[in-house]
């Protein structure tokens, strides 16, 4: 079991080194360095800048040295919680950020709970009554939720909430709370927002656990033990429920690796569409301006984000399997 | 001649995927006694197992049981027809496990990995008798000392996957006669064991047969084991039983071309000493391809051109408890007659 | 021999079952399929739609780059089917464009009597056909003036080009890029998947974890950081080959599974431990029985893989860092109905949606029909 522990921390370690280093990646890849678009900046606002104040800003960042160098002096000041300055808004990158980290684990985290809360119960339906009428509906809406991609929902729902309805379902917050500070009723004001936009969110995600739900109670229900509790009387619905589904609930629950950084990655674009405060629509925003340790900050947050939600959700796992307690297998 | 306490009357079980039709079970008849073994013997793939799921009824889609009678007699002496008996109704729930309890083929897979196996067992037994949780679990361990697992009161909270092969099919046992039911049938209950763990199984249940009165159903394509424990056999192939008989008259004189060739297969019977062991020529034909007439026509080394293969040869008589269905031995019992 | 005069009935189905006991996997995966309506209505579609691809410049009415700002959103037309004295002659009635003096903005209105009759085969503006052929033949146009005055079968945008036109060579972009994805994705599936599952041991250890490491990362924002960071004067050929790559960098994974998984079955499977006793060379089996065997299987991952690598560029075009005009694609072409704003005021942009949806939910379709048909108990 401490060993299946270990084994996971270290995956995770590693991800999250793998995703820091796309990110240097990211933020190095415009061509110039990060020296060149501040002294760009600082003349588009008048002020001059000497070569030899170039060359000593680039000493203070470390910018004439090898890139891994670089790489390590950034990761350490990255670890120290300094992840550089926002060129476009002059601030610090976490300053600018702020709230709409949180807000991101929000949406994303509402929409994994309507994600499982629709597809647990309608996965089971459609394994015990295989090919049945509502086995087909469901099976062909779930089709269609993997088909729409999300912003084209979200962008559908939204020109028909405004031509029907009079409607302007963008946004996270009414206006009145928009920027207030946070209090009840603000967050009372966040829930009732949350809904459609967590819903647009999860129905793709929705429609895939579906499938994997249904295929994986379809195999458990073959099995030799479901008979074995038939054969000694039990009522057929307590047979399904107690040792087929509960088998079928591992792989199901293991989804949540996969889930995550697809329901986050969604978030991103439909937050553009619905203009939600996430980290989307900065993230956006800030690679078109070249803002890169802006940008390279939401990227490498959110895929620290993802991996530590990975591994929470394997712990759950572990926990929940009794064969990884007693440490057979993975 | 007593009452048997099971008696299969012409079962008709058919899968009916998408493909075709698969007739598992076409018509196969066999009577149980209380306190006696009826072994089943056939190659893979005959039948068997889906006969004794049809007695249950449990069956798995596409496929039902479509015709004949099983024919239980209940403790109160009342005759129910299984087959006609809704599959899903409280009385036949009750009979499952309750009046005939059912050891699987697979220990490995047939037990969940997700409950203990106390926890399995006691479900088994207070679906049929009011116990509280506690005195069930008392019940559960006492089970499990009664078919020879050591240390019952640990073991009864580990998971399946913790036990050796020989014990989850111990727990099996112990899970079948929960409810102490009269009738057990078990389906190849060693095949996926060691050999002395085989012999150990097997003693078991023999031991248990005896002290409870049971009426066991074994079956296996195993002769050596239906020679060391069954009272009466059933031959069985492509889902009819091809002959039946006390198991002295089928290993001494066995009737049936299959039968025949079945026991020349086993190394010790009939085969002389360093003499190649036979194999049954050809094998056996696709579910979906029946041949018509005698079913064993293709791979029989008497077969009657225009005769087996043109119709379903008769059961016929040799004595009071011998049948075999071949058109070898319909003419000398209408003579008899 | 006596079998010979057996019953009619029977000797039929054996004929069947001999069939079936032949067929080798791909032809018993094909019957499968076949039997699966819905996957094979969904197939024919994808070909449709490939159709389309192909003849996109002979299906488009008028240039897609050509702009007018006096045609600036101009509704979809009606089609007239048929005309006054009930002969079939399809037309529609020219557009008479007029200023809003409140409101400024452009407003048309059909002109019953100026009709203009669609006609076929007529010359257009000039393309290569199959990159070969120049030629300026277009399937539909109007017979008499030139159809970008008259012509807008789905409206037009707001620098008044032709949505239909674009929407031909958009499909053409896309499904493309679609193609051009997998086809990398594949390559390094396969070669991965197949060295993980072929030789085991630390090598798939490795790949395992590398697979799994990606997988876990979330891919919009990392594929934006990447498509952002393409110079901005790279040609339309560059950047779309960029994005192509970045988006079969994330999209291997699935299909070095599928591989991987069926290396691995196969490997323990009969017929290729007999090859193996029979002193048959390693790639020998894999060419002659293994590939063979799993080529449904892949077939299957393929058509599954696609809808998501057009998911993917259309995602990326959409939020302005994948294809950029004046490259054409759903995509791109999607980016204008990006605002409330735009949508009121041109509803119709919004049609785009209609051939991302269909074509997504066929290769679904199919996808899955031939999952089922390669593997029906897996
Ligand atoms: N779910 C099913 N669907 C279709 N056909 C089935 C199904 N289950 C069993 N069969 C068919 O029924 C026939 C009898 O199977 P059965 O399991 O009873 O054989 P068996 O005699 O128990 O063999 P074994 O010794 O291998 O256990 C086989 O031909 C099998 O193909
Ligand atoms: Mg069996």
């Amino acid at each position: 079991m401490i060993a299946y522990i270990v084994r996971r921390l270290i995956l995770a370690l590693l991800t999250i080194w793998a995703i820091s280093v796309v990110t240097f990646v990211i933020i190095q890849l415009p061509p110039g360095d990060f020296v060149d678009a501040y002294i760009v900046q600082l003349s588009a606002s008048g002020s001059v800048v000497r070569f030899e104040e170039a060359q000593a800003l680039r000493q203070l960042y470390g910018l004439d040295q090898p890139v891994w160098v670089q790489y390590g002096k950034w990761i350490i000041r990255v670890v120290q919680g300094d992840f550089g300055a926002s060129m476009e808004w002059n601030r610090p990158v976490t300053e600018v950020i702020g709230d709409r980290l949180w807000m991101t684990i929000v949406i994303s985290f509402a929409a994994i709970i309507i994600t499982w809360g629709i597809a647990l119960p309608i996965g089971i339906y459609s394994a015990v009554r295989q090919y049945s009428f509502a086995d087909y509906i469901f099976t062909f809406v779930g089709f269609v939720g993997i088909a729409v991609p999300n912003f084209l929902l979200a962008l559908i729902i939204m020109y028909f909430g405004f031509k029907l309805f009079d409607l302007n379902i963008g946004g996270l917050f009414s206006s009145d709370y928009q920027l207030a500070p946070w209090s009840w009723g603000k967050v009372w004001d966040l829930m009732k927002h949350l809904p459609l936009p967590a819903v647009i969110l999860a129905l793709a995600g929705t429609a895939q656990l579906i499938r994997i739900m249904r295929a994986n109670l379809l195999d458990e229900l073959r099995r030799p033990y479901v008979t074995t509790a038939r054969a000694r009387g039990l009522v057929e619905w307590r047979a399904v429920m107690k040792y087929p589904v509960r088998a079928a609930l591992n792989p199901f629950a293991s989804t949540i690796g996969y889930l995550l950084p697809f329901v986050v990655s969604g978030s991103i674009v439909i937050s553009l569409v619905l203009s939600l405060p996430t980290v989307g629509p900065l993230l956006l925003r800030a690679l078109l301006a070249q803002d890169m340790f802006l940008a390279g900050t939401i990227v490498l947050l959110l895929g620290i984000l993802t991996v530590i939600g990975t591994f929470i959700s394997d712990l759950i796992l572990m926990w929940i399997d009794p064969r990884i307690r007693a440490g057979m297998h993975e | 001649m007593v009452e048997p306490i099971l008696s299969v009357r012409d079962l008709v079980t058919y899968f009916r995927p998408e493909e075709g039709v698969v007739r598992a079970v076409d018509g196969a008849s066999f009577d149980l006694h209380a306190g006696r073994t009826l072994g089943i013997v056939g190659e893979s793939g005959c039948g068997k197992s889906v006969t004794a799921r049809s007695i249950l009824r449990i069956v798995e889609r596409p496929g039902r049981v479509e015709g004949g009678e099983i024919l239980l007699r209940r403790a109160d002496g009342r005759v129910v027809d299984l087959a006609k008996l809704d599959d899903k109704s409280q009385e036949m729930r009750n009979i499952r496990g309750g009046a005939i309890g059912y050891i699987f083929q697979e220990p490995m897979s047939s037990l969940s990995a997700f409950h203990t196996v106390g926890n399995q067992i006691i479900e088994a037994i207070r679906l049929h008798r009011k116990l509280t949780a506690k005195e069930a679990r008392e019940r559960a361990i006492e089970l499990l000392q009664l078919v020879g697992i050591p240390q019952p009161q640990q073991r009864v909270d580990s998971y399946s996957f913790e036990l050796s092969g020989g014990l989850r099919q111990r727990v099996m046992i112990a899970l079948a006669l929960a409810a102490e039911p009269g009738i057990l049938i078990a389906d190849e209950p060693t095949t996926a064991l060691d050999v002395t763990t085989q012999a150990q199984i097997l003693e078991l249940i023999r031991r248990l047969q005896a002290e409870r009165h049971l009426a066991v159903i074994l079956i296996t394509h195993d002769m050596g084991v239906i020679a060391e424990m069954a009272d009466s056999v059933a031959v069985m192939y492509l889902g009819k039983i091809v002959e039946s008989g006390p198991v002295d008259a089928i290993f001494h004189a066995p009737r049936h071309p299959y039968t025949q060739a079945l026991l020349r297969s086993i190394p010790s019977v009939l085969a002389a000493p360093r003499s190649r062991l036979a194999t049954i020529a050809g094998s056996i034909p696709h579910p979906y391809a029946r041949p018509p007439g005698c079913p064993y026509y293709p791979r029989c080394h008497s077969f009657m051109a225009g005769v087996c293969d043109k119709s379903t040869p008769p059961v016929n008589r040799i004595d009071a408890a011998h049948e075999v269905r071949c058109f070898l031995y319909g003419a000398a019992t209408e003579t008899a007659a | 021999m006596s079998g010979a005069v057996a019953d009619q009935a029977v000797p039929l189905v054996t004929a069947a079952e001999e069939k079936i006991a032949i067929a080798s996997q791909l032809q018993l995966t094909w019957w499968r399929l076949r039997r699966h309506r819905l996957a094979v209505a969904s197939g024919v579609l994808v070909i449709l739609f490939y159709l389309v691809a192909v003849f996109a410049d002979f299906l488009a009415i008028t240039s897609p780059h050509a702009t007018n700002s006096a045609r600036s959103y101009i509704p979809p037309q009606t089609i007239h089917w048929f005309d006054e004295d009930g002969s079939f002659k399809p037309h529609v009635y020219a557009l008479k464009g007029r200023r809003d003096m409140r409101t400024f903005k452009l407003v048309y209105a059909p002109d019953p009597s100026d009709k203009r009759y669609l006609a076929w085969f007529v010359e257009g503006y000039g393309y290569e056909l199959f990159g070969l052929i120049a030629t300026k033949r277009h399937l539909l146009g109007i017979d008499r003036g030139v159809p970008e005055d008259a012509l807008f079968l789905l409206g037009t945008d707001q620098l008044g080009r032709d949505v239909w036109s674009r929407l031909m060579l958009a499909t053409r972009t896309s499904l493309t890029i679609g193609l051009v994805g997998v086809a990398l994705s594949l390559f390094l599936g396969v070669l991965l998947g197949g060295i993980s599952g072929l030789y085991g041991g630390a090598i798939d250890t490795v790949i395992q974890r590398i697979i799994e490491v990606l997988r876990s990362i979330p891919t919009i924002p990392l594929w934006m950081g990447l498509a952002a960071a393409l110079p901005n004067d790279w040609s339309v050929i560059q950047v779309y080959m960029a994005i192509t790559v970045i988006i079969s960098l994330i999209g291997w994974t699935e299909l070095a599974r599928v591989v991987r998984g069926r290396f691995l079955a196969l490997r323990e499977e009969d017929f290729v431990t007999a090859a193996e006793l029979a002193g048959a060379s390693r790639l020998r089996i894999i060419f002659r029985h293994m590939v063979p065997s799993f080529m449904s299987h892949i077939i299957a991952a393929i058509s599954l893989a696609l809808p998501a690598m057009i998911i993917s560029e259309t995602t990326l075009s959409f939020l302005g860092l994948g294809l950029r005009p004046p490259a054409i694609s759903w995509g791109v072409l999607l980016q204008d109905a990006q605002d409330i704003q735009a949508l009121a005021l041109a509803p119709w942009l919004l049609v785009v949606a209609v051939p991302v949806i269909v074509v997504i939910l066929a290769f679904n379709f199919l996808g899955d029909g031939l999952r089922d048909a390669a593997d029906p108990y897996g």
